[in-house]
């Protein structure tokens, strides 16, 4: 095979870098000077996490397209909902769900499934 | 510490390391037998059927599930051993790599036999050179004792908090396994000093302060820094073999390095080898210097961590050096000594030539004229005036 290298060296102008380029290219984008300080020595031996009970720091919440809605007249504080949330996310006052904790509920309606007395109803997830 | 001058025993490699173990007494020891390793586990689970050792003795039904009950224990926060041979390393493969990145120190002894196939039981180096990156540090022994003196020795190396990393230690199958050589050892105090006491780092079973051994690490996560991480641990690593080896010098007056050279310093061709072929290497080199040939040896003993430097010092005055080995990398230049030591030398000026040699695949025999012919390349290529290929050079091929 040839090529033609007068035509591989021209670019089309919409290929080449715009001149602003080059101005931020004195600054190097990729300074790899303080490597060292780097992650590596900052973490747990083996990725090992130390902190109990740390899941709540992820917030799982944001996964949401349906929201739970308790209707706190029908509840009749058979507790069902509170344990078969996977997230832990079924709020608990005097032995009754009184709310959800929307952080961490994914929406996945296991809540409304198990519920005996159609006490909860999942709803669309308005965001702003 | 004063040094005791024991008597010398006659037993096989395994019976040397089996003894290592039960000096060391581990709280748990998980294995599977497979040949030639077997005589180490058997003679490891009497030894605990009679009550010498207080390990927890885990039979398990394969070498995958050994080295995760091993990760399951050394992650509880118990010092735990393992020993195993060929497929029964392949078999790990998985989880060799989670062991090294949990940062356990467990303690591995692997007897080296070829990988199938065609099925073939003796000794070559296939089955660790393979795991060479499996982030384990890597010790070669040569004999008896140096299987139970290495077997010792990374016990303090892996546990050492600048390294925090899981070794396997390996001797020659049958050559070294099987076969009767000299051992001279500790008494069981001497070595339970020598150890200490084990010092676990967030250990699962420290039910006050729960803790979460091998997570997710997230989409977005530090993978690439915990692996950066494990390579510091192992050049870190370079510096405690040294120090561990000192250490048991003073207790035992054997002295180890990270390599072993032997009539290197005037040498203008030098033999690199690992492993039971060193003796009879040792034993060529003294032949071809009583004929005033300028001969020399570096055995290797760390593998990996690699001292490349220390490669490079020792035989950079080398006008032409012979790598052997014992284990091929197919389709690339030589076997995995063979590229490591170029790798080592290239910086060098003068730069020494760097021939590759493969021997002794799934057991073949090496004989002392072997040796003497692969110093005869070497010389041919020292007195040429024009560099020689670099083509693999078989020692004892069979011509039928």
């Amino acid at each position: 095979m040839t090529v033609d290298k007068k035509a591989v060296a021209k670019k089309p102008a919409a290929l080449r870098k715009p001149r602003a380029r080059k101005a931020a290219a004195k600054k190097p984008k990729w300074d790899i000077s303080d490597v060292d300080s780097w992650g590596p020595e900052r973490h747990e031996l083996g990725a090992t996490i130390i902190e109990a009970g740390n899941s709540v720091y992820n917030e799982t919440g944001g996964w949401r397209s349906l929201v739970p809605v308790i209707d706190g007249e029908k509840c009749d504080g058979c507790m069902l909902c509170y344990f078969y949330c996977p997230d832990a996310s079924i709020l608990v006052e005097n032995g009754k769900a009184v709310g959800i904790d929307l952080e961490h509920c994914k929406g996945c309606g296991i809540c409304a499934k198990e519920c005996p007395t159609d006490a909860i109803a999942m709803k669309t997830d308005e965001k702003e | 510490m004063a040094i005791v001058e024991s008597e010398i025993l006659a037993v096989t490699g395994n019976e040397a390391v089996a003894e290592a173990m039960r000096q060391i007494d581990p709280d748990v020891v998980c294995a599977y037998p497979i040949t030639p390793q077997t005589e180490v586990v058997q003679l490891y689970a009497q030894m605990v059927a009679d009550g010498k050792v207080t390990s927890e003795f885990v039979t398990v039904e394969s070498e995958h599930s050994a080295m995760s009950a091993v990760i399951g224990s050394a992650a509880g926060g118990a010092r735990t051993m393992t020993a195993t041979s060929s497929q029964g390393f392949a078999l790990m493969w998985e989880v060799l790599y989670i062991a090294a990145s949990y940062r356990l120190p467990i303690v591995m002894t692997t007897v080296n036999r070829a990988l199938s196939g065609p099925i073939n039981i003796h000794c070559d180096h296939s089955d660790t050179m393979g795991g060479r990156d499996t982030g384990w540090i890597q010790l070669y022994g040569e004999n008896h004792q140096e299987a139970y003196d290495n077997c010792i020795q990374a016990i303090r190396i892996a546990e050492h908090m600048d390294v925090r990393t899981p070794a396997m230690q390996m001797y020659d199958g049958y050559v070294i396994s099987g076969a009767i050589g000299p051992l001279q050892m500790l008494t069981d105090e001497q070595v339970r000093q020598f150890i200490g006491p084990y010092r676990a780092i967030n250990p699962m079973l420290d039910t006050r302060h729960p803790v979460t051994v091998g997570p997710f690490d997230g989409l977005h996560g530090w993978y690439f820094e915990h692996k950066v991480a494990q390579n510091r641990a192992m050049d870190r690593a370079l510096t405690v073999i040294q120090d561990v080896a000192d250490e048991y010098a003073e207790l035992s007056g054997r002295e180890y390095g990270l390599l072993d050279p032997y009539r290197l310093d005037d040498a203008e061709i030098a033999i690199v080898v690992v492993g039971s072929t060193a003796g009879t290497t040792r034993s060529t080199v003294d032949k071809l210097r009583a004929r005033g040939v300028k001969a020399g040896m570096v055995r290797v003993r760390a593998f990996r961590p690699f001292p490349h430097a220390a490669y490079a010092k020792a035989l950079e005055h080398v006008k032409v050096v012979g790598v052997m080995d014992r284990a091929d990398s197919f389709g690339a230049q030589g076997g995995p000594v063979f590229l490591e030591i170029r790798a080592a030398l290239y910086d060098s000026d003068p730069r020494p030539q760097i021939l590759p040699f493969l021997y002794g695949l799934g057991g073949r025999d090496i004989f002392p004229d072997n040796i003497e012919q692969a110093f005869a390349v070497l010389q041919k290529a020292a007195q040429s005036k024009k560099r020689t290929s670099t083509e693999r050079r078989y020692l004892n091929l069979r011509k039928d």
